[in-house]
């Protein structure tokens, strides 16, 4: 008699941990991991390598505006992390974005030094010319890099630590989360304007020189902060996986889908909603710090609603809740944005608008849906 | 003069102060040995003036199956209420075994001392598959960073098989929990508490909405739980508790009306007076 085949228990499709076997069923994650990897190959040899007149040749320019969809990509990551799997939408997210664009613009204000206009070796010009004696307190330690790196995750996890556990403890959710997010931002917008705070007021911070010494108009500094960025997009992938893929993970999504119940089960959700917020924010955060070394400005529009709402937007085009998904989204709209904004600058915004309705009403999905409803037809 | 009343208390001798007490894992102290693992005495509670509970005095024995029936507004959800710790009650005593009080527990201490609720309402996590429910219902840390590096062991996963086959969804612990019929919820959300080792069980009207083939494997699945924990089930449907024909109390107004074998109950006057008559 032949041995009856055990059937393979269900319980095999519940990983393991969360680390192992991370990207198993997850070809856009293996995609968008296997981009990066040939970007930061590739680029650089098209840029340095191929002569300017040659088809191939990547631009400075081209490098330049890659590395700041790739920041936008982490920022969308990041904001799917909330949205996708916690059932959170923020539209403040912008907010961590330009505080870690912020710290790192005070570490390229302070490496100035006596280059600046009125040649001041402490001050930056814009303390000089409100005549200022000596550097705020919260200013201190920017001149260091390791300072201002770790700033980058402080500053944005700080504030959304606070906001997530004064909003979530009081069980604040959907619609009016989204406001008073909105609102954080706004309000950080208006303080960031007024020039007594200390942050370059409207202008904001800009004329960076130097970034550890590179001068940070230079070609291959470009290239390598391109190539940073990739890298921190990857690793940010890897750790929202990783998120995703654990119970943790589990218990976020049950909490979007049914927080009363997740809570009857014993799960504190309001400290599983704070943790991933804390989280999202640093990554976001990062993502800020890396955009602006790449522009070379950072100022308080940055953390105008609009640029928050531009975010939901990426997100909700390349597909919640898919981490992957996002960071297509980001990379897509973003290229829109800088082929239209050529063509015809005023109608970019109804353009926006239209796609976010289109998304909503007919593929709410997004794009990685469409993909994947393509797939089973065929 | 309390608080010399409360200075007085600290002065007593012939006591430990309880945050003293060694720290007693709260499913180990259940103490059933007299047999009845529920003890609910002179319960009564009160919403403006109305008496949803009206001393009501009712004792569950280990490992027993037991139906609780009565009209609608005899108090059947308050009494779960009280026993969960979601309520408290005005008068009476409510004890777990003999030594733990429920009355000064708070909720989740109940629920972790063993005993499970089940809502009316099936609600499970659509999106997650069967075998995921199960995992997050099951006990253990609850925490977000022990959670986040969790694994899953082979116990853990023969814990969920278990429960998968108890409830008989093992063909479907791969679907999303919102795939599945109602009835096949129903059994889900008795497969997650039972995930929660509970001892005491309590089925909140199981077969509403369910057709007859589920109701009957819904029997089946509540009298072979029976014994190895207590279930307490609250139902509406008569044929239902007449199929599993246990020990019967019928709730009228607050209070127990009637206890006793189906067929005892359903001769007694006053029972078909306030119920099966109308």
């Amino acid at each position: 008699m032949a041995a009856v085949d055990p059937t393979p228990s269900a319980t095999s499709l519940i990983p393991e941990a969360p680390h192992r076997r991370l990207l198993h069923g997850d070809l856009g994650g293996k995609i968008l991991l296997g981009t990066m990897a040939l970007l930061i190959v590739v680029v650089p040899v098209l840029n340095m390598g191929v002569p300017p007149d040659s088809p191939f040749h990547v631009s400075d320019y081209a490098v330049n505006l890659l590395g700041r969809y790739l920041c936008f990509a982490l920022l969308a990551i990041a904001l799917d992390l909330v949205w996708g799997y916690a059932g959170v939408l923020s539209l403040g997210h912008g907010a961590f974005f330009a505080l870690g664009g912020y710290a790192m613009g005070m570490y390229l204000m302070r490496q100035i030094g006596s280059r600046g206009v009125y040649g001041d070796p402490v001050l930056p010009d814009f303390m000089v010319f409100m005549g200022w004696e000596q550097l705020p307190w919260y200013w201190y330690g920017f001149d260091q890099f390791w300072f201002a790196a770790i700033m980058v995750l402080l500053a944005p996890g700080l504030l959304g630590f606070v906001f997530g556990w004064l909003a979530f403890r009081s069980r604040v959710t959907g619609v009016y989360l989204s406001i008073i997010s909105q609102a954080m931002t706004f309000a950080l917008m208006l303080a960031f304007f007024r020039s007594e705070m200390g942050f370059g007021g409207d202008t904001g911070l800009t004329d960076f020189r130097e970034i550890l010494g590179f001068n940070i108009a230079a070609s291959e500094t470009r290239l390598v902060l391109f190539m940073v960025s990739a890298v921190a997009l990857a690793a940010g992938y890897l750790i929202c996986r990783m998120v995703v893929r654990s119970r943790a993970g589990r218990v976020l999504t049950a909490v979007r889908d049914a927080e009363p119940r997740a809570r009857s089960l014993g799960y504190r959700t309001d400290h599983y909603k704070v943790w991933v917020w804390t989280l999202s924010a640093m990554l976001a955060g990062v993502a800020g710090a890396l955009y602006v070394p790449q522009v070379g400005i950072i100022n308080p529009s940055e953390f105008s609603p609009l640029s928050s709402i531009e975010a939901v937007v990426w997100v909700a085009v390349g597909g919640r809740g898919t981490l992957y998904g996002a960071a297509l989204g980001g990379v897509l709209v973003n290229y829109a944005q800088t082929v239209f904004t050529a063509m015809f600058a005023e109608l970019w915004l109804f353009v926006l608008g239209g796609l976010f309705v289109a998304v909503t009403l007919f593929f709410p999905r997004g794009l990685v849906g469409l993909i994947r409803r393509g797939e089973k037809k065929s | 003069m309390s608080w010399l009343d409360g200075a007085r208390e600290t002065m007593r001798r012939d006591r430990v102060f309880d945050f003293m007490l060694p720290a007693v894992d709260p499913q180990a102290a259940i103490d059933a040995s007299h047999g009845p693992i529920l003890y609910l005495e002179d319960v009564t509670v009160s919403f403006d003036g109305f008496k949803a509970l009206d001393a009501l005095t009712l004792y569950i024995n280990d490992g027993e199956l037991r139906c609780i029936i009565g009209p609608n507004g005899a108090g059947k959800s308050t009494m779960m209420d009280v026993i969960t710790g979601r309520l408290r009650p005005d008068a009476g005593e409510a004890w777990l075994g003999q030594r733990l009080d429920l009355l000064r527990m708070p909720e989740t201490e109940i629920s972790r001392a063993g005993i499970g609720r089940k809502f009316q309402k099936p609600t499970v996590f659509p999106e997650h598959r069967v075998v995921e429910n199960l995992e997050l219902a099951m006990t253990g840390p609850r925490g977000v960073w022990s959670t986040l590096g969790r694994r899953l062991t082979g116990e853990d996963r023969d814990r969920i098989d278990a429960a998968l086959s108890e409830v008989g969804l093992q063909a479907e612990g791969h679907l999303q929990a919102g795939q599945l019929s109602h009835g096949q919820k129903q059994w889900l959300e008795i497969g997650m508490l039972l995930m929660q080792n509970p001892r005491v069980l309590l089925v909140d009207e199981p077969v509403a909405g369910m057709t007859h083939q589920e109701m009957d494997r819904t029997a089946d699945l509540l009298q072979r739980l029976a014994g190895r924990h207590s279930v307490v089930l609250v139902e509406h449907d008569m044929d239902f508790v007449r199929s599993i024909a246990r020990t019967v109390t019928v709730l009228h107004q607050g209070s127990v009306l009637a206890e006793g074998p189906m067929d005892q109950i359903q001769s007694d006057p006053r029972v078909i007076e306030v119920y099966l008559g109308e």
